[in-house]
């Protein structure tokens, strides 16, 4: 079993939804992701999403754009995001890693290369944003031969065909982005998400994480009772660009949100 | 002899290239795009209303033009001028607006997104918006808003709202993706016209053939003048909707070349151009795989050229594998030959071309005089230049 639905099996069992940050590598310099990972790690995270730097990120709000800019300022690709995930795995075996990003650094790479990469690196898995599953086969084979799953997403406007088709090529679990925009934009109706909910389950088993509109402990909360795990991204990472001029503020920001989220969900 | 060509395939592949790579969200807008464009391209009243359109509104057929003097100067090949500069709104864009609009209103849609680089698309679209009534928001990079401002006034005389893009390198393919961004936002009422052969499937075969009715006239025009088919077709590529709009039509008849002239800008030598097809890699940005320019990260890389409507990190998938297949060569011509090919055209034959055809024409210059007198070369002169002007003055150092 991967690590990943190891993960989601043992939430299962102890009743718990899955705490789920992204970040993005690199942002605001290099150095501060590693400890940035343990730290989520501590505050309650479940698994991590990890985005790769890309210069064109289409599917995403002017937060994590500006996270990229400021990452690949400092020439944060592909790459030096493998040798962050090798450097968290010398002290953390157990908390699962997904690199979230988008296809053409992993194009460049050649997909049989960056499989063999993820592989050595301990990554669990591989979300990528312009890959659906029409075109995914060749890469999803590579890596589901190294243990490795890859994550698809799921829209508002995704019918029950395609969900099964997710459901069919993915492992995992699927990330419902739970409006339709970019990161970062509108608020989240739960009515809606509980709604799409019905319709995913009754087409898979595998777990939903639900994205997009995660804002603080409440919102959370809503997820939580809903969705197997609850992403948050661009609410952690405007703690980034709101102390730009001290990082340390924004890492103690990031772990107060993080921990006012899980005791949120948790109780 | 001709061996048949039929791509793409129904996942919009041209070979390994092209395809469709975007977001979960836009999936059903894709799909539904598609089986909209796949009913109305065969349906009768759509051509007919489209070809109405391009005669009464567009003003087809454009001309074919024998530059006699121009010929006699460079010594060699007669050279013919598809002159798509006399278009309604100056280029060859409006061909395929007119087109994708009317599949818009076809499908019921009320708000129109477009991305534009040189600003020509993005007047081609609000030209054919503010006549079907339709609201319509055309993203720009902040630098060609800055470079190509009487186009942008253009657009805002039409009714349209243009957004300065600020973010990345504020050039088209940040247009670009800001467009996509739109759409995903506004997906159930908003259609993207998307002005090249780019993009997701199946922007890249429907482009393609709406723009293929230059190529089309081109040869009837070459048969009726000249009495038999061209030897050599020359054409700008950026995205390519022109040089595929040219070249579409022929690529069954073997003996005739196909040239498509990429933007070296500084030459591509420096790293300073926009040449994705002679010094790029294969990858995959906004929505289909291609030849790009891009580091060994896989990030893409800032382009350079003088003419904003070449300045484009990729390229049309098809021209990816016209140029793997042999079956077109890829050239390139830099900034400096670009303005001689600008001026030859404009003292020799009182044209004066955009910046991007003027590529054409610059390597016309080289070509022609290796051809026979008796041999023919059509360029696509996709533009004219009035909007180079202030472009042209500046890198002159002239002032009035």
């Amino acid at each position: 079993m991967s690590r990943l639905a190891n993960k989601f099996a043992e939430l299962k069992a102890s009743g718990r939804k899955a705490l789920i940050p992204f970040i993005t590598a690199g942002d605001p310099y290099p150095e501060f992701t590693v400890p940035l990972l343990h730290q989520m790690v501590a505050a309650g995270a479940d698994l991590i999403e990890l985005g790769v730097p890309f210069s064109d990120p289409m599917a995403d709000g002017p937060v994590i754009q500006r996270a990229s800019e400021r990452a690949l300022a400092h020439k944060v690709g592909l790459r030096k995001v493998l040798s962050m995930v090798m450097e968290f795995r010398k002290t953390d075996q157990t908390t699962p890693l997904v690199l979230m990003g988008y296809l053409n650094p992993i194009e460049m790479m050649g997909y049989e290369d960056f499989a063999n990469a993820a592989q050595r690196a301990d990554v669990d898995g591989v979300l990528t944003v312009d890959l659906p599953p029409e075109e995914a086969e060749s890469c999803v084979a590579l890596l589901r031969e190294r243990g490795i799953d890859q994550i698809f997403l799921l829209a508002p406007n995704s019918d029950a065909e395609r969900i099964r088709k997710m459901d069919a090529v993915g492992s995992g679990y699927l990330y419902y982005v739970s409006l339709k925009g970019v990161t970062g934009a509108g608020h989240l109706d739960t009515g809606d998400v509980k709604e799409k909910l019905a319709l995913i389950r009754a087409n898979t088993a595998l777990p939903v994480g639900v994205g997009f509109g995660v804002k603080d402990a409440e919102t959370a909360k809503t997820v939580a009772d809903l969705a197997d795990g609850v992403v948050v991204g661009s609410a952690l990472i405007s703690k980034v660009e709101a102390s730009l001029d001290d990082p340390e503020q924004a890492r103690r920001d990031i772990i107060t949100l993080l921990k006012s989220m899980r005791s949120a969900m948790d109780s | 002899m001709t061996d048949k060509y039929d791509m793409p395939d129904a996942r919009g592949h041209f070979g390994p290239y092209g395809g469709i790579f975007v977001a979960e969200t836009l999936m059903p807008a894709i799909t539904e795009l598609n089986e909209a464009y796949q009913r109305y391209l065969v349906d009768p009243e759509f051509i007919a209303e489209l070809d109405a359109d391009l005669r009464d509104y567009v003003g087809r057929p454009s001309p074919l033009y024998h530059a006699q003097r121009w010929s006699k100067h460079l010594g060699g090949a007669q050279i013919y001028l598809k002159r798509e500069d006399l278009n309604h709104t100056g280029a060859h864009k409006v061909n395929n607006t007119v087109g994708q609009a009317l599949l818009a209103k076809r499908m019921g849609k009320t708000r129109i997104i477009a991305e534009t680089g040189a600003g020509q698309h993005g007047v081609a679209t609000a030209t054919v918006a503010a006549r079907l009534g339709l609201e319509c928001v055309v993203y720009m990079g902040a630098v060609d808003v800055a470079r190509q401002a009487l186009n942008v006034y253009r657009m805002k005389l039409l009714g349209a709202t243009v957004v300065a893009v600020e973010s990345g390198s504020k050039t088209l393919k940040d247009a670009l993706n800001e467009a996509l961004r739109d759409w995903v936002t506004n997906i159930d009422n908003t259609f993207y016209i998307i002005g090249t052969v780019a993009g997701p499937h199946p922007y890249p075969a429907m482009v393609r053939d709406f723009q293929a009715v230059i190529g089309r006239e081109a040869k009837q025009q070459c048969v009726d003048q000249a009495g038999r088919l061209p030897d050599a077709l020359v054409a700008c590529v950026g995205g390519g909707s022109n040089a595929i709009g040219l070249f579409y039509p022929f690529i069954e008849d073997k003996s005739v070349k196909m040239y498509g002239v990429e933007a070296a800008g500084d030459g591509v030598e420096t790293g300073r151009h926009s040449a994705p097809l002679c010094a790029g890699r294969p990858g995959v940005l906004h929505g289909n795989r291609t030849y790009l320019m891009a580091d060994d990260d896989g990030e893409i890389i800032e382009t350079h050229s003088i003419s904003a409507g070449l300045d484009y990190p990729g390229v049309g998938p098809e021209h990816a594998w016209l140029k793997d297949t042999g079956r077109a060569q890829y050239v390139n011509i830099t900034d400096d030959e670009a303005l001689e090919g600008f001026h030859a055209l404009t003292r020799m034959e009182g044209i004066i071309p955009a910046l991007e055809s003027s590529h054409a024409l610059a390597y016309t210059m080289k070509l022609a005089p290796t051809l026979r007198k008796d041999q023919i070369i059509i360029v696509n002169l996709s533009g004219r230049g009035d909007k180079d002007m202030h472009t042209i003055m500046q890198r002159e150092g002239i002032s009035l």
